[in-house]
Order: C-alpha cells, then structure tokens, then sequence
C-alpha cells in the first residue's frame, strides 16, 4: 500500500533542483541560439555527446570538474559542425538539427563502449559552514556541487546581458532582422556561429550532469529526451530565461515526484508516472505560452548576404 | 560650386554577373550641398551608394572626401568617416525599442538612459518627433524612418545619403521631412537625396545628377529645370503623358450602398458608410493619407472580406457574400497595394504568379488539372505588353525590381479583361516611364468600356487618370467630384478638412 509519509519534503526539493540542473543548461543555451535566430535541434545529440565527453575525461582524469570541462568543449565541437552546415554550407536548419542528433546518440555510443559501469569520481558539494545547518533551507539550498549553482547563475547572467548589455542588443537584432543588422554592418554568420557554440557547450554541461551527478553511470541514450523538452521549454517560455527557469524546475519538480511515488508505492502503473513529467510541463507551458510574438523574428531563417 | 568637394568620386565601376551596375560614374557634393540622383529603376542609384556607404566594393575608380582617400571596408568605417544612410527598406527591427534601434546602428552608443534623453534632444531640434520608449513594431511608416534619420543625426554625419524617403510618407510628413533637411544642409551637412518623385527634387535639390544604366548622362540644376526634361534625361526618350478622349460614362457597374466593414487586422481602419456608384468607362480616383481605410476597401471590393448582404452590388447583382474567386470570374479584378506577398507570391515564378489569380478567366485550367503551357504563354504575353525586364516567365517574383513587378501584377489584371479594375498604389516606387506606362493602360482598359477604381496617395496621378475624384478619410468616403478643375484646397477639405492633413502644394 502506498505511503506518502515516506516522502520526506526536504530531500525531495533539494532532489529536484539536482533533477531540473540538466534541462536548465540545455535549454539557457537553446535560448541563445534562437535568439540568434538559428534553430537547433540538435540538443540531445550535443548533450549525450557531453555526457560521454565528460564521463571519459573525469574517468580518465579522476577530476569531475575537468569532466564538464571537457563536456563544454565536446559539444561546442560537435555543434561547429552544425554551425558549418547552416551558416557556411546555408543548409537547412531543422534537417541538419536532426542530423546531428542522430549523429551525437551514434558517436556517443560508440566512444562510451568501454565505460559501462564504470563508477565516475563524485564532485563533492559546497562547503557552505553554518549556512547548510539552517533548518529546512540549509539542506535544500546549501547541500549542492557547484555546477548545479552555476546554471543557476548562467539564468541569471544570460537574462542580464540579454537585457543590458550591447553585445545581447546585437544577438537580439541579428535574431530579429538578419538583413537589417548586416546592412548596419553586424556579421551576422560570426554571431550566430558564436551563439551556436555557446548553445553546445551549454547542452554538453547539462548532459554531462545526467552522467556525472544525477545518474552518475554512462548507459547509452541516457539522455531520454531532456534535450527535446529543452527545446519544448524554449519555445513555452516565450524566450524568457526567468520563465524558462519556473519551467525547468516544475519539469524537475514532477520527476522527483513521480519517482518518489513509484518508490511510495501508488496505485498507478509505472509508465503513467513516468511519462506525466513531459505530459505536465508541456501543457503548463502551453498555457503559459499565450503570447507567441516573443519569437525572434528571423529564427530558422537561412541567413545570405546578397547586395 | 566653387567650393572644395567634401565627396568627390571618380571613375567607378561595378559589375555584377550579366549587368555593369555602375560605369565610370563620377560625381562631387560640395559641404551643405543636396543632391540628387535621379534615375530608373535599375539605373545603378542603388549600388551606388552602397559603394559610399561600404556596402559593397567598387571594381574600380576611386572616392575622396575632404580630399584624401576613403575606401570604407564596411558600414562602419563609412559611418566613422561621416557617412549616414537612410534606407530605402527601412533597416529596422521591429521587435526592439526605438532606443534600441537607434544604438544598434552608433559606433559608441552611450547608455540607453542617456541615448533616450539626446534622442529627445535631437527630436526636438528637428522637429522630428518620436519616443525612445516605443517598439518600432507599432510605429507608422513616416515614424520609422524618423528612427533611421535621427539615427543618423546622432553621429554627426557630413554627408546624409537618402534612398527614396519619401515614398511611403504622407504630404504632411514630406513637408517635415523636407523642413529638417533644409535645416541640415544650412548646418553644412552634405545630402545625397534620390527619387523618382522629380517635383519634390525640383523643390529641395541644388544640383542633381542622372544616371542611365549605370553611366552619368547628365547634370542639372533642379530649380531651373522641368520636370518633364528631367524625366527625359532619365528615360533617353521623349515622354508620353497619358491621354484619354473624354467620353461619356455608360451603365452603372457597380454600387456600394452604406458600406460598413470592420478591419480584419488590429489595426486597421473600419469602413464606415461608403455609397458610391461607378459606371463603365469612367475612372473614379480614391485619394486620401495612408491608413484611412484604403487597404480595407480593396479588400472588401476584392472579396477578401465579406459584406452583410446588399452593399455591393455588381451590374444589378447582388456580390456581397461571394468570395474573391466567384467575383473574379464575373470580372471584378483586383490589384493590391503590397506587391511582395499580396499581389504576387514572392518564390513563385512569374508562370506560377499567372496562373494564380488567371486562371479562372483565362481558362487556365480544366477539370481541376493546370494547363501549365497555356499559363507560360498568358505569363509571357504580359511580359512583353506590359515590357517587364525579366529573363523570362521562370524567374520568381521576387528577383523583379519593383517597378517591373508592379507593371506585372498590373499588366496580369488588365490582360484579363476586367469589367471593374480595382487598384491600390498602381505606382507605388514605380519610375516615371513605367508610371506613364501603367496609368496609360489604366486609361485604355477605361476607354474600351471598363470601370476602373484607383486608389493613390500620388494626388497628381489621380488628377491625370481620374474622371472623378473621392476622398477617404477615417473609413467613410467623401461624395465624388468631377476630378477637373479640382483646387488643391478642394482636395485638402475632401481629405480632412481643416483640422486634417496640409496638401503638398502640387
């Protein structure tokens, strides 16, 4: 029979952090790139990519921060060749978004052969001293390593230099009228090749938290579709790093939830509760999403400069 | 002009695959100077002075300003040497502030809080005024390019390049236009102005020089000029005005009758109220300032929006509820203001253009299945009526410069044998060689017993092509009046009365 009281609410909030850290780095770099005005949906792959990376090299290094490090690089990497089909060879966006998906599960699987079940080294949490003896708040807030706090602070940073700054002005307009910035002279295929990046590096983070911290264990596809819901979580959130982030913590909300209830015992089957974190986030964010004019205004468009 | 050039360019050259844009053009701009380019369409004004602008590269020749070399890499270099440019498309994004926009397109743009205050300034000097806070998106026509100007005046420009201007701009708004540029050129600043619209250059310009594909063919002093022998420098040729032989109107063809219709977009002008009748042969004029209800008229006549039941009736039958298909068939025609995505599909080709509002009366299909040949041959015989410069029926829509698209889209309609021509802005950008062109059509179609509706925001158009003259304003239509021997001030008070818009003085 079930038992609710077994859920105990302060592991469970401090569990869904952990579990919505993934989402938020893949879809923070999402919301950069469309921003941009480039559509990729290339995340899962450049996440799985990242996991893989970073596994290997925290393995091989027994360092865990020199493991995202390698996550970041290895999907900046993987979404260059990206970046090469749609802003060089003017390639279509959503094909070659699929293509490397595709490609990414492939490769990853093929590097990972030789690390399934190998133990990862732990990423230790932050010492916080007294703050994580505060009753209740201490263990929800400071009882975490320090990669779940950055993508905290890469919401934070990327809504600033969205807002204030010169350089997210450019990333805005290139996003809203790639004719109108190149004739001001921006360059628009430098920019969103940048942007590109940033979006791999970010995603190659968030997979490399699935295989480092959350799981921590390399099995192929782990990634299980976090990668589209970041894509979903974009588009839902209007292309506002706040709301993406209330996103991404409901979406890591119901998976600590559902996980606790199977472990709780309720009465419903399985797949119901797994499959209820995708089903609930999609329709709160489809209603949240009532104003669809926060779209850049260029995203998808194939960008050439013609006189 | 004595004075040292501030601009000098000699020489250039730029060739694109298959056409010389620019041939050995040289040309000088003395400080305070403003002059203008004239040409048509496809004369190389264009190329230019993205070549001033550092938009493009020339193949040969060479620029000085102040009398040392200046080759501008990029927009940037040019806007640092002071060089400003406002587009003929206007470079905008609609999704940001006005603040915004403008910092985007300065080299050191200060804060936004200290940018919106000399935006203010600078509005309020020139008597241009504007917001900082608003979103370009919801800005009219003759705001955004106040936008794009003070953009420019921020930095201090020498030398302002202007790219039509004024062709989406209401008189009202020319005259302001114009006000700030005379203030500029008195302040030493040098203006490069191009337009098609000859009066207006006659009104502003000290010195124009004309391009003819892509070679100067001449210089001249606007004021002291004609614009009839300005427009024959452009042309090469003598040009012919429109005629008509005046004749009298036969039977009514069409009649709204208290016309009333929302507007399909937010914000859009509702139609209030319209009766008028038009006969066949007789041309009825619709003037009046952009927004006032024309492109919700177009509409309602074309079908696009239905109408209750007995407000138009077209020769006695009652077409209010058809849509635009059934009304084509029976010979209500329409040609729509927006060329790109209106009037044509921009990536179809001219073949594909053809067939999209032909084939019902041209027969061009059967049963359901495209008869492509006989849309190719439909397609290619508008080419050569109406002399749109094009390869050939395959080319998309798009690739056409403006002026040839219009006489496309135009010449597409006419050829179907209308009984009512409906069109908005048959001229809009259009140069003065096909304008004669398309209003002359619009003139025979009238003369073998059609009746045509032309809406225009050129008052000397509809005074050339009109029988009578209509003014909307507000949604509602003023009582028709025979367009001869209207006085402009009869016209200002059929726009808007006194409190309304001041008429250009034509």
């Amino acid at each position: 029979m079930m038992d609710l009281s077994a859920i105990n609410p302060i592991l469970f909030v401090a569990g869904f952090l952990v579990a919505a850290t993934p989402l938020i780095f893949a879809a923070i770099g999402e919301l950069v790139v469309e921003k941009s005005g480039v559509l990729n949906l290339g995340v899962e792959g450049m996440m799985i990519t990242g996991a893989i990376c970073g596994f290997a090299v925290a393995v091989e290094t027994g360092s865990p921060l020199l493991g995202f490090a390698a996550a970041a690089a290895g999907g900046a990497l993987l979404s260059l060749l990206f970046a090469f089909l749609t802003q060089i060879a003017l390639a279509n966006q959503v094909a070659s978004g699929l293509a490397l998906t595709l490609f990414g599960l492939g490769l990853s699987a093929l590097l990972g052969q030789s690390y399934v079940g190998v133990k990862p080294p732990r990423l230790g949490d932050i010492d916080f001293g007294p703050l994580a003896d505060i009753p209740v708040i201490g263990p929800i807030l400071f009882t975490h390593d320090i990669i779940l706090y950055l993508g905290i602070a890469l919401v934070a940073a990327t809504w600033a230099v969205l807002k204030f700054t010169r350089a997210g002005l450019v990333l805005r307009a290139v996003g809203e009228s790639h004719d109108a910035a190149h004739a001001l002279g921006y360059h628009v295929k430098r920019i969103r090749t940048l942007a590109i990046m940033f979006g791999g590096a970010c995603a190659g983070v968030g997979g490399a938290y699935i295989s480092l911290i959350r799981v921590p264990q390399w099995t192929e596809g782990m990634t299980a579709g976090i990668g589209w819901i970041a894509l979903a979580l974009v588009v839902f959130a209007s292309w506002k790093p706040w709301r993406l982030l209330l996103g991404a913590y409901l979406f890591g909300g119901i998976t600590q939830l559902q996980l606790n209830l199977q472990g709780a015992g309720v009465a419903i089957p399985v797949e119901y509760l797994a499959m209820s974190p995708y089903l609930i986030t999609i329709i709160v964010l489809v209603i949240l999403s009532a104003d669809k004019s926060a779209a850049p205004a260029s995203l998808g468009r194939t960008f050439h400069a013609s006189q | 002009m004595n004075e040292k050039p501030l601009l000098e360019l000699s020489g250039l050259t730029k060739a694109y695959p298959g056409v010389v844009a620019n041939d050995d053009v040289s040309l000088r701009i003395a400080p305070g100077e403003v002059h203008a380019l004239l040409g048509e369409n496809g004369a190389g004004k264009s190329t230019l002075v993205k070549m001033i602008y550092g938009l493009v590269k020339p193949d040969a020749g060479r620029m000085q300003m102040h009398g040392t070399g200046f080759a501008p890499a990029e927009p940037r270099a040019a806007r640092a040497a002071g060089v400003g440019m406002v587009f003929q498309h206007f470079s905008l994004f609609d999704a940001l502030t006005v603040a915004e926009n403008i910092a985007l397109g300065m080299e050191d743009a200060p804060k936004l809080r200290t940018l919106s205050q000399r935006i203010r300034e600078v509005s309020d000097t020139y008597g241009l005024p504007l917001s900082p806070d608003r979103v370009v998106g919801d800005l009219s026509a003759g705001e955004r390019q106040r936008v794009e100007i003070i953009r420019c005046l921020l930095q201090e420009p020498k030398l302002l390049i202007m790219d039509e201007p004024t062709s989406v701009l209401t008189p009202q708004e020319v005259e302001i236009l114009f006000k700030t540029l005379r203030k500029l050129s008195a302040e030493g600043t040098a203006i490069l102005y191009i337009s098609h619209k000859l009066e207006e250059i006659r009104a502003l310009c000290d010195s124009a020089t004309i391009l003819r594909l892509g070679k100067v063919v001449g210089h001249c002093t606007p004021s002291e000029t004609s614009a009839r022998d300005m427009a024959e420098m452009m042309v090469g040729t003598v040009l012919k005005t429109p005629t008509r032989a005046g004749k009298t109107p036969g039977d009514v063809v069409l009649s709204l009758t208290g016309l009333s219709a929302k507007s399909p977009s937010a914000f859009g002008m509702p139609l209030r109220e319209i009766s008028v009748e038009v006969r066949a042969g007789e041309v009825l004029g619709i003037g009046g300032v952009a927004g006032n209800g024309q492109d919700e008229l177009l509409a309602a006549l074309s079908g696009e929006t239905l109408s209750a039941p007995g407000m138009i009736a077209f020769r006695g039958r009652d077409v209010s509820v058809l849509g635009p298909t059934p009304r084509r068939a029976m010979g209500i025609l329409t040609a729509p203001e927006e060329r790109l995505g209106h009037a044509a599909a921009p990536d179809m080709s001219l073949t594909e253009n053809a067939m999209l509002t032909g084939a019902a009366r041209e027969n061009l299909d059967r049963g359901g299945l495209l008869d492509w040949s006989a849309a190719r041959s439909f397609a290619e015989r508008i080419i050569s009526t109406f002399d749109v410069r094009t390869p050939g029926p395959g080319n998309a829509a798009r690739s056409l410069s403006g002026g040839n698209l219009q006489k496309f889209v135009i010449g597409r309609e006419v050829l179907q044998r209308p009984d009512l021509l409906v069109v908005n802005q048959p001229t809009w950008g259009v140069d003065a060689s096909a304008a004669a062109a398309i209003r002359q059509a619009l003139l025979d179609l009238a003369e073998n017993g059609a009746a045509i509706i032309a809406i225009s925001q050129d008052l000397d158009e509809l005074m050339e092509i009109s029988d009578r003259f209509a003014a909307l304003n507000e949604g509602r239509l003023s009582p028709p009046r025979p367009a001869q021997g209207l006085t402009v001030d009869e016209i200002g008070m059929m726009m808007g009365g006194a409190h309304g818009m001041e008429v250009a003085h034509v």
